[in-house]
């Protein structure tokens, strides 16, 4: 298949976009990367995604197709000749895989974003409610590998890029998430071995100066 | 034998939707109706995370959140009355406006109907200018899903059958036939579809509880 058949319109920093490149890189579709500039958005991003303008927009054979999570079953269901598969093939495991995916998507990006917005006691509140959620992902993963099952897939895929957001957190929040989900911290490890996630995932520093400049700028 | 039981509240559109896909396969199930000020220790150990309805109980086994438990309803029970179409780029879409739908037009429909004064006129800004977009999705359409209904009139079905209560309580109508002739016509054929008919609530005891929760809220 041609490059320019794939199109994916993303932000090298976007923890969103990190899933898509993850997914394209785990089935090995080539595909041509057009960074965005959030404050001057490209005529073909806002042709593409006219309800919400956002990033990333995967274009394939000139058809859009909008918000991460649907953009990696997207993938996983056009290229399901190509393995691995990142659902499971069982209606239920595969509920549990979208379910975890979905918490991810409630609960890990506002909260994290709290404790880098706020100070004081609000940002206390904030780390707990974060912590809390963390711990249950570790729960979840208790003795298995991947947060649904054996093999790494959609739920990995959705929570893996949020990972370098730790570096963040633990500096601007005074928090030591690895010692306090020591399992979590085990399957970064673990998704971290594989080339997809290493190549597709921003750098966890320049993600913390980015949070420095933005907190600069409201004058935090 | 199959065992399916639904954890949910007769009034919850969220609910409703499980009811109608489980309506709609023909698939045999029970109905656990709960108080949500008094949740049972059955629907905490089935949905320990969210603690929330409906939760689909299948052979003892629970899932949770509406929309997963639809995909989840129609890849086990694929045979009968396939809800999600095959091609991939059309269950994207669908999957798009599902949650379009639930993140954006659901509450701020239930938002606008629940507000007062100057809160509740922003807010019915918001509602109709959602409402735009899906009445742009049904030119040319005869349901959300296509020809056919299928994943996405459901997952919007709430518009076709709470409307009417919430605008009752609302004191205004948001649907109304010149500005949205697409969807009241959506609205009429998605009622008719008799696994839908067989379970519309009574619109009475609807209203009155959207009342209640409107004036409970104190805005």
């Amino acid at each position: 298949m041609a490059d320019s058949d794939v199109i994916l319109l993303d932000l090298w920093i976007s923890v969103f976009g990190a899933r898509v490149r993850i997914a394209l890189a785990e089935k090995g579709v080539k595909y041509e990367y057009r960074e965005e500039k959030l404050d001057d958005k490209s005529p073909l991003l806002l042709e593409m995604n006219p309800v919400h303008k956002k990033i990333p927009v995967l274009i394939h054979h000139g058809k859009p197709v909008c918000e991460s999570n649907i953009i990696v079953q997207y993938i996983d269901e056009t290229w399901h000749a190509n393995s691995p598969p990142l659902l499971p093939s069982d209606p239920y495991l595969r509920a549990q895989a979208r379910f975890w995916a979905d918490f991810v998507d409630k609960k890990i990006y506002e909260g994290a974003k709290k404790i880098w917005t706020t100070k004081g006691e609000e940002q206390e509140a904030a780390k707990k409610e974060f912590m809390d959620v963390l711990k249950v992902l570790e729960g979840q993963l208790g003795e298995k590998p991947y947060l649904v099952g054996e093999s790494f897939g959609f739920a990995d895929i959705a929570m893996i890029p949020f990972c370098i957001w730790f570096y963040t957190l633990n500096k601007i929040g005074n928090m030591n998430i690895e010692k306090e989900c020591p399992k979590l911290a085990a399957w970064v490890k673990r998704c971290m071995e594989r080339e997809s996630v290493t190549k597709s995932l921003p750098d966890a520093h320049k993600f913390y100066e980015l949070v420095l400049e933005m907190q600069k700028k409201k004058g935090q | 034998m199959e065992k399916v039981k639904l954890f949910g509240t007769w009034s919850s559109p969220f609910v409703k939707r499980i009811v109608w896909a489980l309506n709609l396969k023909n698939i045999e199930h029970e109905v656990i109706y709960e108080d949500l000020a008094n949740k049972s220790p059955e629907l905490l150990k089935y949905n320990p995370i969210h603690k929330k309805v409906p939760v689909l109980v299948h052979n003892e086994i629970s899932i949770c959140e509406s929309l997963v438990i639809l995909q989840y309803i129609d890849e086990t029970w694929k045979n009968t009355c396939p809800l999600l179409p095959k091609d991939p780029l059309d269950r994207a879409k669908e999957r798009f406006w599902a949650r379009f739908g639930d993140e954006e037009v659901l509450p701020s429909f239930f938002g606008y109907v629940m507000k007062k004064g100057k809160d509740q006129e922003e807010a019915k800004e918001t509602t109709l200018a959602h409402l735009k977009r899906i009445e742009q999705l049904l030119s040319e359409k005869k349901f959300l899903s296509g020809e056919s209904f299928g994943f996405l009139d459901i997952a919007f079905g709430w518009l076709a059958e709470y409307s009417h209560p919430l605008e009752v309580v609302a004191g205004l109508k948001l649907l109304d036939e010149d500005s949205f002739p697409n969807l009241c016509a959506w609205k009429d054929r998605f009622l008719e579809i008799p696994a839908i008919k067989e379970s519309w609530p009574d619109q009475e005891t609807l209203i009155a509880k959207f009342q209640e929760s409107k004036d409970g809220s104190g805005k």
